[in-house]
């Protein structure tokens, strides 16, 4: 925990550090027009026409598709990674692993990883397939 | 930060994440200038924070500064130019009179964007940043934070950049910024699984989640790295790592985010001043970042590539400004990928080759083929 508690404090750091340099800004940079003497200053920027309509446009789904894709193999990596961790352990002689991981070989573990990656590779031909990975 | 006496770290994992037996040079100073034979009062450890903290601002401010003047200096000469050469020797405090000249611009808000999320998406990239640099080891007796899930951390924290595009870009209410923004979280997204498969290779290469237990198990000559160690899976991800961080990093040939001539900058043009100032030092800081990773679990990180060499420091900074080399040349050699290339290069090319490449690697390591 102790690390984590020092990557806290880099965590408040970092916030101070930006938060700082915004106010110091705030304080040194020269105050604009406001109100009706800026003009369109404040405007958002739309190449210099007024701009139409909201910006909160509707988008593609396929942002979306991609979202959901991303999940399923984000969630997959997580999973492999505790196997990864003790593919090396359990070929040790002096593993440290607990009784029930004692008599898993590498092996094992391989046709595992072997199944685990091929059905998510089945899962990402359907996708291929069904076009969610086109870009239109 | 002298570093010069190496001690292998043999110590065991919950020793070294005592911040009172994990010694560093400063550390020890700090120790015998407040008289703590115990080594873990209050006032030492408050001041050994102090000293990190500072040495992460400084740390941080700097690189960007060398990096956007190495960025325009080799730029130049690849376009066979001079680059900057005005302001101070070989034009070096460039950077310093841009950053100067950011302090003083105005700082204002469009009036159509969203006070809370316009402001918070600044402090974000440079927020992760410091976070993962807190966890790199610089050197044998230099880190600052050593967590047992480091890499698995490092992937969670690399999301906190996609976070920061998406709510910016939004708190703008400007078209050509969501539409930056929405590319850039598409793209970051995609990119982030291939390169948390290439983390993978390595965890299972060494067995370990714990990057200075990474960097410590590449010990040795230089075939200890696992770029070579690994025949050809090692490589091979070193290689998808390469692009993938690129990726990460919204460069160019994977710009599409920024993409200045169609979306006028994406998701940072409502931003001005130093608001857009930080952005961009987060961006170069990020850059170094990956670039480090890439040094500590590929090369070997500190290790020296011959067994009689000194570890230390400055072989993590030659490994990560080799990348950075390579990096930058990237961006002024490769044209810009349209999006749809871009997504096809990661969901049909980088990740069915990258799942298959960690079976392979997952075959050599069980048949034993490794150097």
């Amino acid at each position: 925990m102790e690390s984590y508690s020092l990557i806290g404090i880099f965590a408040i750091l970092g916030i101070l550090y930006v938060g700082g340099a915004i106010l110091v800004s705030r304080i040194l940079g020269p105050k604009g027009a406001t109100g009706e003497a800026a003009g369109k200053k404040f405007q958002p920027y739309e190449c210099g026409i007024d701009p139409t309509g909201s910006a909160r446009i509707q988008f593609r789904i396929g942002y979306y598709l991609f979202a959901l894709v991303f999940m399923v193999f984000d969630v997959e990596s997580l999973f492999l990674f505790p196997c990864a961790k003790i593919f090396n352990a359990v070929a040790s002689p002096d593993s440290t692993l607990p009784e029930a991981a004692a008599n898993i070989g590498q092996g094992q573990i391989l046709i595992e990883l072997l199944v685990f990656v091929s059905i998510l590779g089945l899962g990402l031909i359907f996708a291929w397939r069904k076009k969610v990975l086109e870009w239109e | 930060m002298d570093t010069s006496t190496h001690q292998p770290v043999q110590q065991s994992v919950a020793e070294r994440l005592d911040p009172h037996t994990a010694t560093t040079p400063l550390g020890d100073w700090v120790r015998e200038l407040c008289d703590a034979p115990d080594g873990g009062n209050l006032l030492s450890m408050t001041i050994n924070v102090i000293i990190i903290i500072i040495a992460i601002c400084a740390f941080s401010s700097l690189t960007a500064m060398v990096l956007v003047w190495m960025e325009r200096k080799l730029a130049g000469r690849f376009q066979r130019r001079l680059g900057p050469t005005r302001t101070g020797p070989f034009g070096l405090l460039q950077t310093a009179a841009d950053g100067l000249k950011l302090f003083l611009k105005e700082g204002f808000r469009p009036n159509a964007s969203d006070p809370f999320t316009y402001y918070l998406a600044p402090l974000l990239p440079l927020t992760g940043a410091f976070m993962v640099l807190a966890v790199i080891p610089f050197g044998p007796s230099m880190w600052i934070a050593d967590p047992e899930l480091g890499l698995i951390f490092i992937s969670a924290i690399a999301g906190l950049g996609v976070l920061a595009l998406l709510i910016g870009s939004w708190g703008s209410n400007n078209k050509y910024s969501l539409m930056g923004g929405l590319r850039a979280g598409a793209q970051a997204i995609s990119y982030e699984v291939s390169l948390i498969l290439c983390f993978l290779l390595i965890v299972l290469a060494s067995g370990e989640t714990n990057l200075l237990n990474i960097v410590e198990g590449q010990q040795g000559n230089f075939w200890n790295w696992w770029i070579i160690k690994l025949p050809g899976a090692g490589f091979i991800a070193f290689i998808f790592f390469i692009i993938t961080s690129t990726a990460e990093l919204n460069r160019t040939p994977f710009d599409t985010t920024e993409a200045e001539s169609e979306l006028t900058g994406g998701f940072h043009t409502e931003y001005s001043g130093i608001a857009f100032s930080m952005f961009f030092l987060a961006e170069y800081v990020h850059m170094f970042i990956a670039a480090a990773i890439g040094a500590t679990l590929f090369l070997g990180g500190y290790n020296a590539p011959f067994e009689f060499l000194p570890d230390g420091w400055w072989w993590l900074m030659a490994k990560s400004y080799a990348i950075i080399f390579l990096y930058i040349w990237f961006r002024w050699t490769f044209p810009r990928l349209r999006i749809d290339q871009l997504m096809a290069l990661e969901w049909k090319f980088l990740l069915p080759l990258s799942l298959i490449n960690l079976v392979f690697a997952g075959i050599l390591i069980a048949m034993g083929w490794i150097l």
